[in-house]
């Protein structure tokens, strides 16, 4: 248990102190980097209470994807010019809905706190928890047969929001020439090749 | 206390003794790659230092140590220093669920393959810390091309890797070796074995992928600013990612330890050695690409990626699950 108890505090030592720097750290790729150590630190606690595939789907969505993404939009911002648009100078709109975010936050987490004090209650009503199976085959074993409904939604939502990515940056451009590979490989010299003869101070019109 | 301390010392041993063979044999490695390259281009390739140039790599080594770090002025110190650390460091890390035998394995979690699949996901962050960290543009240029192409690739790797899952019933490396036992998975899943090898060498920045460190526009892509005995890091972690690679393909589809037929003289050969084998076998292809394909444009790249081997591995999926489906071949797990 001492070993354990150890590791717990590592990691969340770890975890606290990452999410602060987040926060506090001048350079906005620095939080970034914050925030993976964050996310890596919070995988690994999920694996020390046992929820193994919790932690690695953690790993593999938000560190191996999400936050590569993040840190691309981050490294190409210019950053020092959002700092004078955002906090010196007019009126910024960004406070206020900030404050209703936070607070909308801290009440969600106040209930989550509160509900704590029920957990045995909570526990005790689900079956699946105290069986010896892994819990990925609970998961598994759950997913597509009891919640496939909320499963499929939240697939049909992020697909949604896919798509409506897409459609944003989705720009059609005039005169750009693309390689259409089919075309590429069904040319042959005979049908591709011509000779023509050219009347000076002419010239022949090439790649029309 | 004493008794965690011993735990502690047995766990180090095993760790070291599993280390220092992959150390060693990325050095040797290294000395195949370039050997299979000469071969190809009817050169020698190393042959001077050692029997054969075996100790080639070894004497490279011991010259980048010597070498004086250079560090940019205008480089982030830190991040720029953790770039080949955290390369390296994750490279070595996954070796720990890749079982060699049934036994001699360092740590059999539920979990392996998502345990693989995410340590060669967090792979990109030293090409991208590295490419940022020197500011300077070629680095910067390389880096976003290598995060692009990694992400990509793993998506298709993800679901070569359902692929076989389905058929396994199991995420347990041990489960996935054991359920090949009648039949390798590159015979049914031969189609899965072909997109894993080349999303594989996209995964690890070989060519004909190499775009991250194309010689030719970008000078040495995330590595340019590096040198000494960082840049040897980087380059050990590469390798050590390609060998991982290989020990994955291996596992998936070749039946990792499991001998070719199980018949009397060939399965008197310990399981470790066909473990290596089937490793060695997957870098010499590795190697033989490198020399005989030229260099994929970007935009072809992507395209390969996000419109063939996406959707490819997509359909070949719901065939497979089809396919089990309707024999009633799905594993039923032990459960």
């Amino acid at each position: 248990m001492l070993f354990h108890s150890v590791f717990f505090y590592f990691f969340s030592v770890i975890a606290i102190f990452s999410s602060l720097m987040v926060i506090t750290s001048r350079n906005t790729v620095n939080s970034v980097f914050f925030l993976i150590l964050d996310f890596i630190s919070v995988g690994c606690l999920f694996i020390m209470v046992g929820a193994e595939f919790l932690g690695m789907i953690i790993l593999i969505v938000y560190v191996g994807a999400v936050a590569v993404l993040f840190l691309f939009v981050v490294m190409m911002l210019n950053v020092a010019e959002q700092k004078q648009s955002w906090f010196i100078g007019k009126k910024s709109t960004h406070i206020p809905i900030g404050l209703i975010v936070s607070v909308l936050i801290l009440l969600e987490l106040l209930v989550v706190v509160g509900g704590w004090k029920y957990k045995d209650d909570l526990m005790s009503s689900s079956t699946l928890i105290l069986s010896d199976i892994s819990n990925t085959h609970q998961l598994g074993l759950v997913m597509y047969t009891d919640y496939i409904l909320y499963f499929q939604l939240a697939g049909i939502i992020l697909l949604l929001s896919m798509i409506g990515a897409i459609l944003l940056t989705f720009r059609k451009r005039t005169g750009v020439k693309k390689q259409s590979y089919f075309n590429q490989i069904s040319r042959n010299p005979s049908s591709s090749i011509e000779l023509r003869d050219v009347e000076s101070n002419k010239g022949v019109k090439i790649d029309d | 206390m004493i008794e965690y301390l011993n735990i502690l010392g047995s766990e180090v041993y095993k760790i070291l003794f599993l280390l220092l063979p992959i150390l060693v044999s990325v050095a040797m490695v290294v000395w195949l790659d370039r050997r299979v390259w000469g071969l190809v281009q009817k050169r020698k390739g190393p042959n001077v230092v050692g029997p054969f140039g075996l100790l080639q790599t070894l004497a490279d080594a011991l010259k980048y140590i010597f070498k004086e770090i250079i560090i940019p002025a205008s480089a982030n110190k830190a991040v720029f220093i953790l770039a080949p650390i955290v390369t390296m460091t994750l490279a070595l890390v996954a070796w720990a669920v890749i079982p060699m035998s049934e036994k001699l394995v360092l740590s059999d979690i539920n979990v392996g393959i998502l345990y693989l699949f995410a340590v060669s996901s967090l792979g990109v962050y030293g090409i991208i810390m590295g490419g940022w960290a020197s500011n300077s543009k070629y680095p910067f240029l390389g880096a976003i091309r290598s995060a692009a192409q990694m992400v990509s690739y793993e998506v298709s790797i993800g679901i070569i890797i359902i692929n076989v899952l389905l058929c396994v019933g199991s995420l347990n490396l041990k489960d996935i070796v054991l359920a090949q036992k009648e039949l390798w998975y590159v015979i049914p899943l031969f189609p899965m074995f072909v997109l894993f090898f080349i999303s594989a060498l996209a995964e690890t920045n070989r060519p004909p992928f190499d775009l991250p460190e194309a010689e030719a526009e970008l000078v040495a892509g995330y590595q340019t600013e590096y040198s000494g005995m960082m840049y040897a890091m980087f380059w050990l972690g590469e390798y050590a990612n390609i060998l991982l690679m290989c020990a994955m393909g291996s596992i998936l589809f070749l039946g990792g330890w499991l001998p070719i037929i199980d018949i009397y003289p060939i399965n008197l050969i310990p399981s470790p050695i066909w473990m290596i084998l089937k490793i060695l076998f997957l870098f010499f292809l590795f190697a033989l690409i490198k020399a005989i394909v030229p260099r994929y444009r970007y935009d072809q790249l992507m395209r390969l990626g996000w419109k063939i081997f996406l959707p490819f591995s997509l359909i070949y999926l719901v065939l497979t699950a089809s396919f089990l489906f309707y024999f009633d071949k799905l594993p039923k797990g032990n459960f």
